[in-house]
């Protein structure tokens, strides 16, 4: 499954990326395969999300978590 | 001269500009980037050893690869040894409290081989969380001097000079990743071409060549193609690098970083973030901030403005009363210091607008409205963080427009620039003010709201409608140049830095004052010569039928009347009054006469320059009680009847079309000049000043045709 689909409260493990581009911007922040990820709050109109990793936070739009694979 | 080059280099969020702004006090300068369209922000500062240093603060990136085109600054000033920025040794400004994404880009700029050293700055912020960083095997590790300060409260400056000035000449930084391993023969055959022995540099222009303007065109295609036969995937080996600087990293930080309670530093920003960006309260908390802003914004600057609109007017009245009359002196103080004092008297505006955003964007809580507003905003073309410069255009377009530089993606970034001006602005209101109180009555709807204030209100929202629907049809026009990120840190909230707003401003305002000064004082000077002066046949003409008349009387009344008169014929003879006549064919069908079209060109340089013009055409005297002044100016105007029809010129149509014309026109000097500035090409400027005068002449005209009878 993606983070995307993940619900305020939830947790997983970022295991690989589908977008390569995508992959190392999210690596550079932070987003490490192994790292593990918590979807904090989605903003009020559902889109984009905040999430909790590596130590802080960051947000980033729906489309942007449908490339990280997670477990 | 200095002595040392010091580039400051470091993530967003780190406090580099904080370290910057200490390192070097006011004594700091904003340049340009040789052949690259970013600001350069440089300093000085005294070393322990008596040399000076030269500070540059390079653009906050979270690596050396480039997302924005601010980012793609840092490599190109590291890379290229002849560029005058480029420095003698860096400094690194890592974050405590996230040492190990802040090291990436350390191992990255230490590969390069440029002698550096590391700061961890919020050091004490890093203790309170509960992580402790051994520096002294940290330094160990890495080979490079590392210093703690705390640059919010000033610590551990005298320690950072110090290490500044001990840093070798010679780079000391241990080795990190085998960066030849990623593509060994096209590194080879790179560093055989461009004559360097470093790896990762060679590995750093194999992926960002297209960047580095100093390789000629044929340099340029010989590195291609080292790239293409060696089917170098750029994407893919950044990848892998990344991952490989991770794992160095993990080894290099085991027994270094202990962290007891990293959970501990979040639970202040959840329970605010609950609060700030809930469904219902997010937004009426934002709405409340951003009335706070608007209302700020006019009441806080209506003292000083007044202060410094006194000053100049009575300025110039000394100057006429002392100065040797004549031309010189006119032209200084109707063209000089008018222009200058339609330029001063937005710096208090200016500077509150920055004050108010520097605090909401330290504080962190801007990054929640960029959350907060994004996908509203996505629909129209225009990005999260196009909020704040839209909403900082209700006071003035210019500094909004500055401020729109913290949008990374381009496209996002010139349609929130194009559209901004249209949102209307505090100049335009005394052109809204005037024309409303002549043709809406001032009568109570429902018995309670004010005629002639909701149809100020319905001009505002017409403007946002409109800023809002032009960025929808940018948006299908201009192409992506980039991909349009939208991951970003949401910061802890914290106290904002005093010490940065009262820079911001002070830098702010000054940038302005002289970036925009510079085309206003020019405009206003043309202006004056060309009101003032026309043909000397028929000037002439005029001078000679007013002495005569003046000769025969002896009434002190009539005779300032009669002078009154012989300036209002004058102007309408002078070449501003021919060229209102000329273009007078072009405004009939949306109801002006020549008179107004003089109001619309002096206007060009700055539309709160038509009710003074609309006052010297309809020859009112200046006088001391402001409303007795606008009376007599409004029934002026309100009496003002086309001689050929004898009807009057201000009916209500004409006066819609002329608010709506000033609605969505490009008559600010200032704007344009920013523009310029800020994308550095007179294209958008252009673009933008075409689009909107055609819209406002057809709104105009739609408006009046409808509306006249």
């Amino acid at each position: 499954m993606t983070l995307s689909e993940l619900n305020p409260g939830q947790k997983g493990t970022i295991v690989s990326f589908t977008d390569p581009e995508m992959a190392v911007k999210l690596m550079e922040m932070g987003c490490l395969p192994g790292e593990e990820v918590e979807v904090e709050r989605c903003a009020p109109l559902g889109d984009p999300i905040a999430i909790r990793v590596a130590g802080y936070q960051l947000c980033l739009r729906k489309t942007e978590a449908a490339v990280i694979i997670i477990q | 001269m200095a002595d040392l080059k010091v580039a400051l280099v470091g993530n967003p969020n780190t406090g580099k500009s904080t370290l910057f702004n200490l390192l070097t006090g006011l004594n700091q300068k904003i340049g340009n980037f040789p052949g690259i369209t970013v600001d350069k922000k440089t300093g000085y500062s005294k070393l322990p050893s008596g040399k000076t240093a030269e500070i540059i603060d390079l653009p906050g990136t979270y690596s050396l690869y480039p997302k924005s085109k601010d980012e793609s600054i840092v490599f190109q000033v590291l890379a290229d040894k002849n560029n005058a920025s480029h420095p003698d040794m860096i400094v690194l400004v890592a974050d405590s409290t996230n040492l190990r994404r802040n090291l990436l880009l350390f191992s990255q700029v230490a590969d390069l081989g440029i002698p550096m050293l590391l700061v961890l700055n919020m050091a004490d912020m890093a203790k309170k969380e509960g992580i402790d960083i051994d520096t002294d095997k940290l330094a160990e590790r890495l080979g490079v001097q590392v210093v703690n300060i705390s640059a919010r409260k000033g610590e551990g400056l005298t320690e950072l000079k110090q290490a500044i000035a001990q840093t070798t000449a010679i780079a000391t930084q241990n080795n990190s990743i085998s960066a030849k391993d990623f593509a060994p023969i096209a590194i080879d055959a790179i560093k055989q071409k461009i004559g360097t022995d470093n790896d990762y540099y060679a590995l750093q222009v194999l992926h960002q060549h297209e960047h580095l303007a100093f390789f000629t065109e044929k340099e340029q295609e010989e590195i291609e193609a080292i790239e293409i036969g060696n089917g170098f995937d750029t994407v893919k080996l950044q990848g892998e690098e990344t991952v490989a600087r991770y794992k160095h990293l993990s080894k290099v930080l085991t027994d270094v970083v202990t962290d007891t309670g990293a959970e501990k530093k979040f639970t202040f920003t959840d329970k605010l973030d609950s609060i700030l960006t809930h469904k219902v309260w997010g937004f009426l908390i934002f709405i409340f901030i951003l009335f706070f802003i608007f209302n700020a914004i006019f009441s806080w600057s209506s003292m000083p403005m007044d202060m410094i609109e006194g000053s100049f007017a009575a300025l110039t009245e000394w100057g006429h009363e002392y100065l040797p009359a004549g031309v010189l002196t006119d032209l200084l103080l109707d063209g000089v210091v008018a222009g200058l004092g339609g330029i001063v008297i937005f710096i208090p505006q200016i500077a509150i607008l920055f004050a108010l955003i520097s605090i909401l964007e330290d504080t962190g809580y801007m990054a929640r409205v960029t959350f907060m507003m994004d996908k509203i905003m996505r629909k129209f073309g225009l990005s999260g963080k196009s909020v704040v410069p839209m909403i900082g255009g209700i006071a003035c377009a210019v500094p909004s427009i500055m401020s729109a530089r913290n949008i990374e993606s381009w496209k996002d970034r010139i349609i929130t620039i194009m559209v901004t001006p249209l949102v209307s602005c505090s100049a335009r209101l005394p052109v809204y003010t005037l024309l409303i109180s002549l043709v809406v009555p001032d009568e109570k709807v429902l018995g309670f709201f004010s005629l002639q204030g909701l149809t100020l209100m319905a001009m505002y929202l017409i403007s946002i409608i409109a800023a809002v629907l032009v960025a929808l049809v940018f948006k299908f026009i201009i192409k992506a140049k980039e991909r349009s990120y939208f991951i970003m840190e949401l910061p802890v909230y914290r106290m904002p830095r005093w010490k940065n707003v009262l820079y911001t401003m002070y830098e702010k305002s000054k940038t302005f004052v002289i970036e925009a000064g510079k085309v206003i004082i020019a405009i206003s000077i043309i202006l004056w010569v060309m009101s003032t002066y026309g043909p000397s046949s028929r000037f002439e003409a005029i001078d000679k039928k007013y002495n005569t008349i003046e000769a025969t009387s002896t009434d002190t009344v009539q005779l300032a009347s009669l002078e009154r008169d012989r300036s209002a014929e004058k102007l309408e003879n002078s070449y501003a009054g021919i060229i209102g006549k000329t273009i007078e064919p072009v405004i009939k069908p949306l109801g002006y006469d020549w008179k107004i079209g003089i109001a619309l060109i002096t206007s060009f340089a700055a539309r709160e320059a038509f009710v003074g013009t609309m006052a010297t055409i309809y020859s009112v005297e200046g006088s001391d009680d402001e409303a007795v002044g606008e009376m007599r100016l409004r029934d002026k105007i309100a009496a003002a009847k086309d001689p050929e029809t004898g009807l009057p010129i201000f009916t209500f149509a004409a006066a819609f079309s002329l608010m709506l014309f000033y609605a969505f026109a490009m008559q600010c000097m200032s704007t344009v000049a920013i523009v310029y500035r800020e994308t550095k090409s007179w294209k958008w400027p252009i673009i933008q000043l075409v689009y909107m005068t055609v819209m406002a002449y057809v709104a105009a005209l739609i408006a009046y045709q409808f509306l006249s009878p």
